[in-house]
């Protein structure tokens, strides 16, 4: 099966031939402001792909700002669902606003997925000073008195920090709708927050609060992963460890317009994921706090439809 | 402390590359301010891949952002000065007594002294920096929701002073700025408001798209119909220079505005619109006895100008010391050191002295690099009046259009642009004045979301408003913005009808 395919996939590639080439421009679209994941994503697979020598000029990163990537999800299949050489980023976070319906009429078959260039992680953390030291005692007093724990997160009601914290108040038996939850503005807001006192639970991302743990600023409680992370995470518990089995990994992605050419695509999950096996991404990676995360092409597209099915009964679950 | 990192700093800041560096980016600061919608985060975030790709060392690549960031700030105010579009969100206010003077051919001058006055308010406010960045970040942290919404109170206080002699056409027009805040996503929820399924409105209306239609399309729409009329008067440009007398006169309203400004820009939650838009207000609180702020004051356009450099600067104290971005463009800033692998927080003084000296030492110079590049060329651009209304009227409608295209890349905000221009054309015609209307919006918006994390927080107690020593010093603040200037004239008013006899 599998050599047949290779034979596939060999003869394949010699037909499609010249239309395998590079497109002749690269442009990555950030569905946000500069500066935010989304922007991240692009300038890592831009930065690497230049470094690494797999294109010939700098992918041009260009931003459409609305909606957490919804007015660019839509303007790519309404306006350039046929531009080959456009990649846009996308997150788990986009998975989750498609599985809310707020991506407008298009649902997640709308677009061709490409890739995953790498994830992070969700993370609860509180006070240093605080009288909980695992996930266990969290959850016990959480489940205990509500009221007494505010929540701080970088998104609103049903976003993604929202809905980490959401397992974790399933776990304790609390309905997610009756925590105390403030939206701030992003994670540095949150940890501010957190260490003003504002609030008593941080919901956020592992790579933005890793530094303020090394330095005593805050307590992580848990990462929400299956498997213990490397590097400077080595000592903190996951969720799995600690008995429960939630998980909430962020990874950072592309798509492509609905209408791109097969070789086109093929194009770009071929290119990534050589790519993601150069040193050069390696290094931009980590740069960026992300970790590995290897989906491209088939398994990618199969991940992010898994994705949005689970977000759906998760935010249907949490009343939203 | 000691200030080592400060003579460090000056070091690597007048290296002869650095120098350079820091008037490329003033210099290109000042032209993308300028430019209408286009600010300094799109300046930055273009600039940052070439300054990291092209091997620049850490210190240089921060001091072309952060010169590009204050840069803008200066540059903000050409354009609202002298076609009363804003040039960025800091320079909004700057309009409101800088457009009047052009008219009056006074342009020459009002740039001077705003350049000045952004003068004033950049070089106290890095002084502050140097000597209170680390002491100051604590104030950063203690603010949380219920602290941003008394601030919000406190601002909302010192627009009474907007009220002029149209009370109820000031208090609508800061009505529906409110109500266009209202628009988007509300996070406590999570639900869409008035977003009618369009994508494009799911985050609000984007504040520098209300601007561009409320100032300069109905400006735009004002010219042409006078032109029809045939009354459109042409422009006169007197070389008229502010004597050393005003440049003392704004001295105190400069100052009064870069610590409201410093403070404000401090903070995560507000930045440059609202520190100008603060900063104005309560200007004309306490020194608007005559009635000629919104006519041409020029202490109504040094205070917000004082206030957005000053705001500008304070972004950099929580990005520096606690790694919190204070404004957007310093959250590029933050991804900038992230990339050369470079953790923000106290320690970084003296870890990397090079670095934040040199940033800091650099902002010194800059600033006196920018009042020097600026004050020559303000004849040059005061001529730009001069131009013929057939130029002028599309160039401005095309530079809108441009500015926000580029922004947002998107022809349904160019539409709502021009929508918001219409109304703010007919609105202009019954007598509204705008300023309220973009007050209501700028401060609205951050008291509303504060307003309901405190209360999501507090489990709907109310007391949280009132649960630190912050917010109680805020609200005797806003108490006393509101009362003192209505005493003070009574005792005024009580002074001269004892004094009448007399004399």
């Amino acid at each position: 099966m599998r050599k047949t395919l290779l034979f596939a996939t060999l003869v394949l590639t010699g037909l499609a031939g010249p239309a395998l080439a590079q497109p002749a421009k690269t442009e990555c679209l950030a569905g946000a402001k500069p500066g935010g994941g989304f922007d991240l994503t692009c300038r890592l697979a831009g930065n690497a792909l230049h470094a690494a020598k797999l294109i010939k000029d700098p992918m041009a990163v260009t931003y459409m700002e609305g909606g957490v990537g919804a007015v660019a999800y839509n303007h790519v299949i309404g306006t350039r669902p046929a531009d080959g050489g456009l990649v846009i980023a996308a997150s788990s976070g986009s998975a989750l606003l498609i599985a809310q319906g707020k991506f407008g009429k298009h649902d997640e078959n709308a677009v061709r997925w490409v890739g995953a260039l790498g994830t992070d992680f969700g993370v609860v953390a509180v006070a240093p000073d605080s009288p909980i030291k695992s996930l266990k005692d969290l959850i016990a007093a959480f489940g205990k008195d509500p009221g007494a724990f505010p929540v701080g997160g970088g998104g609103a009601v049903g976003s993604q920090d929202w809905m980490k914290m959401a397992m974790i108040a399933r776990e304790a038996k609390v309905d997610p709708k009756k925590m105390r939850y403030a939206a701030l503005e992003g994670g540095g807001a949150v940890t501010t927050a957190l260490q003003g006192g504002h609030i008593k639970i941080a919901s956020g991302d592992a790579s933005e609060m890793i530094n303020l743990h090394q330095q005593g600023k805050l307590r992580i409680l848990a990462i929400m992963s299956e498997r213990r992370l490397p590097g400077a995470f080595k000592d903190i518990p996951t969720t799995y460890e600690q008995g429960y089995t939630i998980d909430w990994p962020i990874w950072r992605g592309l798509y492509v317009g609905p209408k791109v050419s097969d070789a086109d695509y093929k194009w770009w999950v071929d290119t990534l994921t050589k790519l993601t096996k150069t040193d050069e991404f390696v290094k931009e990676r980590e740069a960026r706090g992300l970790f590995a995360f290897d989906s491209l092409g088939a398994d990618f597209d199969k991940r992010v439809k898994a994705d949005v099915a689970k977000f759906r009964a998760l935010a249907k679950e949490a009343g939203l | 402390m000691s200030f080592d990192f400060l003579w460090q700093g000056m070091g690597v800041a007048l290296l002869p590359q650095n120098l350079l560096i820091g008037l490329i980016g003033c210099f290109l600061g000042t032209i993308i301010g300028c430019l209408p919608a286009i600010g300094p985060i799109n300046g930055i975030a273009l600039l940052l891949p070439i300054a990291y790709t092209s091997g620049l060392p850490p210190e240089s690549a921060l001091i072309l952002l952060a010169a590009v960031y204050y840069g803008a700030e200066y540059g903000g105010r050409i354009s609202s000065i002298l076609l009363n579009v804003p040039g960025d969100a800091g320079a909004v206010m700057t309009a409101v007594d800088g457009y009047p003077m052009a008219r009056r051919g006074e342009a020459a001058k009002a740039l001077a002294i705003s350049g000045i006055s952004s003068f004033y308010g950049g070089m106290i406010a890095v002084v502050a920096m140097t000597f209170l960045a680390v002491p100051l970040s604590w104030l950063a942290i203690k603010f949380g929701p219920a602290e941003y919404f008394v601030l919000m109170v406190f601002a909302f206080a010192t627009l009474g002073s907007m009220v002029g002699h149209e009370p109820v056409k000031t208090l609508l027009g800061c009505v529906l700025g409110l109500m266009l805040t209202t628009i988007g996503l509300d996070a406590t929820s999570g639900a869409y408001r008035f977003t009618f399924d369009q994508p494009e409105l799911h985050d609000g209306i984007e504040f520098i798209i209300l601007v561009i239609g409320l100032f300069s399309i109905s400006e735009v729409l004002l010219m042409l119909e006078s032109q029809v009329k045939g009354t459109l008067k042409p422009l006169a440009v007197t070389g008229s220079y502010p004597s050393w007398a005003e440049i003392r006169y704004i001295w105190w309203p400069s100052v009064r505005a870069t610590v409201i400004g410093f403070v404000i820009g401090v903070l995560p939650g507000t930045g440059a619109s609202v520190a100008s838009a603060v900063s104005y207000t309560t200007e004309k609180r306490i020194s608007d006895k005559d009635g000629t702020f919104g006519k041409g004051d020029i202490r109504g356009l040094a205070a917000p100008e004082a206030a957005n450099n000053a705001a500008a600067t304070g972004a950099f104290v929580p990005m520096l010391t606690l790694g919190v971005p204070g404004s957007g463009t310093t959250a590029v800033m933050l991804g900038a050191l992230m990339l050369y692998n470079i953790q923000p927080g106290p320690q970084l003084f003296v870890e990397q002295p090079k670095l934040v000296g040199g940033l800091i030492a650099s902002m010194y110079i800059g600033n006196i690099l920018l009042l020097i590049m600026n004050l020559p060329m303000v004849k040059l651009f005061a001529r730009m009046l001069l131009m013929p209304n057939w130029i002028l009227i599309p160039g401005i409608t095309a530079l809108s259009i441009l500015g926000v295209y580029t922004a947002y890349s998107s022809v349904m905000s160019v539409l709502i642009m021009f929508g918001i221009g219409i109304v703010g054309y007919l609105l202009r015609k019954l007598g509204f004045d705008m300023a309220p209307i973009v007050l209501g919006f700028v401060l609205g918006k951050v008291m509303e979301v504060n307003f309901r994390n405190a209360l999501a927080l507090s489990g709907g107690e109310f007391g949280i408003f009132f649960s630190s020593t912050l917010s109680i010093i805020l609200w005797i603040m806003a108490i006393a913005i509101v009362l003192v200037p209505i005493w003070l004239r009574r005792r005024q008013a009580a002074r001269n009808r004892a004094g009448q006899p007399a004399a």
